[in-house]
């Protein structure tokens, strides 16, 4: 693997402007992928503050299925919120984000190729995210009242795809064109690769979503006849959503647990071949997302049944599985070395991997249509295990490569304080709903469910998680803006040279 | 300090990348693909889940498009054909270039760029034949939906032939990876219109 770790300045317009106002405009015209990056993560961070915010909200009002203290259609857009936020909020965003901070480091090019482009597709995101929150504040997500505001929330999410994009073209324009001389495609770090690998869904998906965004967005402004107007949208849309795409949005989140075990174990991965095909078996999961469908599992019927059911569902959601498993097994693989020193981020990589492989098993689960698991909050369940799952690692992420990114470390208690609160947390939001969703509990719903079992109880506790989950989220970010604004500075590569734990 | 300076190793070479616009633009190219195609898959959805009447042959037949609307073949057959010649003036300008032929490429370009507003003016040309009014119905909103997509899609091809005939009227005739790029993009843009071509206006 090559890396060239420049100084920011290599890229970076002449700054010659000072004060608030021109550091505002040297950002928002820069071409330094570290500093278009970081853009990306610090915004995420925010929207990653308020779908935990909806989450706490979402729950406490689940606890007491009678009493209400929102109202029905602020019910509805807190659910879109919560969905909307998740994927194109936070975790498209959040590996994006370190993709394009980091590949053009790893791959040993200078600069972001085309980093104008990528710059604006932060600019279309973060333009098109805030429209969709706007709009889901005035009552104007998926099934809103508000039509205007409708509108405005498939403009914005119209945005943002286009902005998601254009920023992942960069990425593949880098780690395919931009490799130091004599560096091979299957040299590049598991990091590089997985964003490869991640931008290149990406964008073999998100137009499908983008097309059928636009049937449905010109549908609902003038007619609201073929696509269902404003309670269609999650209909048509819901699938760019939910399992298996959202396993599609944190593949670069499993190349850096990938990337972090041969660091733990002091050694080179021994396989490093496996890693690879282990992170292109998850992409296979883009197969079953373009088909905008669901692919359940129904044992029933004669043997031709059987298999006809069988073969897309193990294709869509079994192999991404497979491909998981092979990367923590070769980690693992990998981690059976005399010389292993534990590094601080590799603690919430592992544990936030641990948190995606549940949420692959948990989906794979939901869509045998004998455990009549479709339409519960198990659903939920297993979107908050791979969003918040993919937050540690980003977290991981953001701890080992600080000094690349910020120059300065993060503390080690912090990052595995964090780390295993967050683990904590995660469990306690997602694990109730999975046993609820047995317990037959809607999704989406806040009133009218009543079973036999504790709902109550597995409600709060979700609730107790997200607010967990909110304290670590709220703490991650004061720690790393203090952290990267005066904490210890470092050269080179701490994890390897200066032995850092 | 001069010292310390001449230990260090000289810096690397400036890495070379190899072909970024080719790449950038195919990974461009796979998006709109898989955007028309997706639209695509959508309207045959529709069209499938249309009920059932007979025919002017006696054949049963989906009720998709409405009765009182008339598909002008002429207007579409010549668009789809306007659209080939669009991608051979693209590929005549990378023959050009290769031979840095500044005179041939500039033409070439303008020319791609030219055919392709022909393009933008048979399509409207057919939305004014037709006459179909956006809020009458599902199939009008899919028609307009569908094929105003693939209609932006023509104007960022007749903005990128400009762009290239500039940079070579400008003198950069040795650089190939921009003549190459666009002459992708319009063959791009030629295989989704016809994909859509024959759906929307042939099959119907």
């Amino acid at each position: 693997m090559t890396t060239v770790n420049l100084p920011s300045s290599v890229g970076v317009e002449a700054t010659v402007n000072s004060g608030s106002l021109g550091a505002v405009g040297t950002w928002l015209t820069t071409t330094d992928h570290k500093r278009i990056g970081r853009l990306f993560i610090g915004t995420a961070a925010l929207w990653l503050l308020a779908f935990v915010g909806v989450g706490v909200l979402l729950g406490f009002e689940r606890i007491d299925s009678k009493a209400f203290t929102l109202n029905e259609g602020m019910m509805t857009q807190l659910f879109a919120a919560s969905k909307t936020l998740a994927t194109y909020g936070v975790m498209i965003p959040l590996m994006l984000g370190l993709a394009i901070a980091l590949v053009p480091t790893q791959v040993g090019s200078r600069a972001l190729m085309f980093a104008r482009n990528a710059m604006l597709g932060y600019c279309l995101w973060a333009i098109g995210s805030s429209l969709v929150v706007a709009s889901l504040l005035a009552n104007g997500g998926p099934g809103g009242g508000e039509a205007k505001m409708v509108d405005l929330y498939l403009l914005g999410l119209a945005l943002l795809i286009v902005g998601v994009l254009a920023a992942s073209v960069s990425v593949i324009a880098t780690v395919i064109s931009a490799r130091t001389a004599g560096t091979d495609l299957a040299d590049v770090s598991t990091f590089s690769w997985s964003a490869l690998i991640g931008a290149t869904s990406l964008v073999l998906t998100l137009p499908v979503t983008l097309g059928t965004l636009i049937y449905v967005a010109v549908d609902h402004h003038y007619t609201r006849i073929a696509f269902g107007g404003n309670v269609g949208i999650s209909k048509w849309l819901g699938w760019s959503m939910t399992q298996p795409q959202t396993f599609l949005y944190i593949i670069p989140a499993v190349g850096i647990l990938a990337e972090l075990a041969p660091v733990v174990a002091r050694k080179a991965q021994p396989l490093r071949g496996g890693v690879f095909v282990g992170i292109g078996l998850i992409s296979v999961a883009l197969l079953g997302s373009v088909t905008q469908n669901v692919h359940g599992l129904a044992w029933t019927g004669t043997i031709v049944d059987k298999a006809k059911s069988f073969v897309p569902y193990a294709l869509f959601n079994l192999l991404p599985i497979l491909g998981i498993v092979v990367v923590l097994g070769l980690a693992l693989i990998a981690l059976k070395s005399d010389s292993i020193k534990m590094i601080s981020p590799f603690i919430p990589a592992f544990l936030g991997g641990g948190m995606i492989l549940t949420a692959m098993l948990g989906n794979a689960v939901q869509l045998i249509s004998s455990a009549n698991l479709s339409g519960t909050v198990f659903e939920e369940g297993v979107l908050i295990y791979i969003s918040y799952g993919s937050v540690l690692v980003a977290w991981a992420g953001v701890a080992y490569w600080g000094p690349t990114l910020w120059g300065r470390m993060l503390p080690a208690k912090a990052v595995v304080g964090i780390g295993a609160l967050g683990f904590i947390g995660t469990v306690l939001a997602a694990l109730p709903m999975l046993i609820a969703g047995f317990a037959d509990q809607q999704s989406d719903s806040v009133k009218d469910f009543d079973y036999s079992g504790p709902a109550k109880l597995w409600n709060g506790v979700s609730t107790i998680g997200h607010a967990l989950f909110a304290l670590c989220v709220i703490v991650g970010i004061a720690a790393a803006i203090k952290s990267f604004a005066t904490g210890e500075r470092v050269s080179g590569n701490p994890w390897v040279d200066g032995g850092a734990q | 300090m001069t010292a310390s300076v001449e230990r260090v190793l000289p810096a690397g070479p400036a890495t070379s990348a190899r072909h970024p616009l080719f790449i950038a633009t195919g990974s461009v190219v796979a998006a709109g693909t898989m955007l028309m195609f997706g639209m695509l898959a959508v309207w045959f959805k529709f069209r499938d889940a249309s009920p059932l009447r007979v025919g002017k042959n006696g054949k049963m037949i989906h009720d998709w498009l409405p009765a009182d609307l008339k598909i002008p073949e002429v207007a579409t057959n010549t668009l789809a054909i306007t659209m080939v010649i669009a991608a051979i003036m693209g590929q005549w300008a990378v023959y050009s270039a290769k031979r840095k032929d500044s005179q041939h490429t500039t033409l070439a370009l303008f020319i791609t760029g030219m055919v392709g507003v022909a393009a933008i003016n048979a399509q409207v040309a057919i939305y004014k034949q037709m006459g179909a009014v956006l809020a009458d119905g599902a199939y009008q909103t899919m028609f307009y939906a569908i094929t105003g997509t693939m209609l932006f899609l023509l104007c960022t091809g007749v903005a990128f032939s400009l762009v290239a005939a500039f940079r070579v009227l400008g003198g950069r005739v040795t650089d190939r990876a921009v003549v190459t790029a666009h002459a992708m993009y319009w063959y791009f843009l030629t295989t989704a219109f016809t994909a859509m071509w024959f759906v929307v206006y042939v099959q119907k």
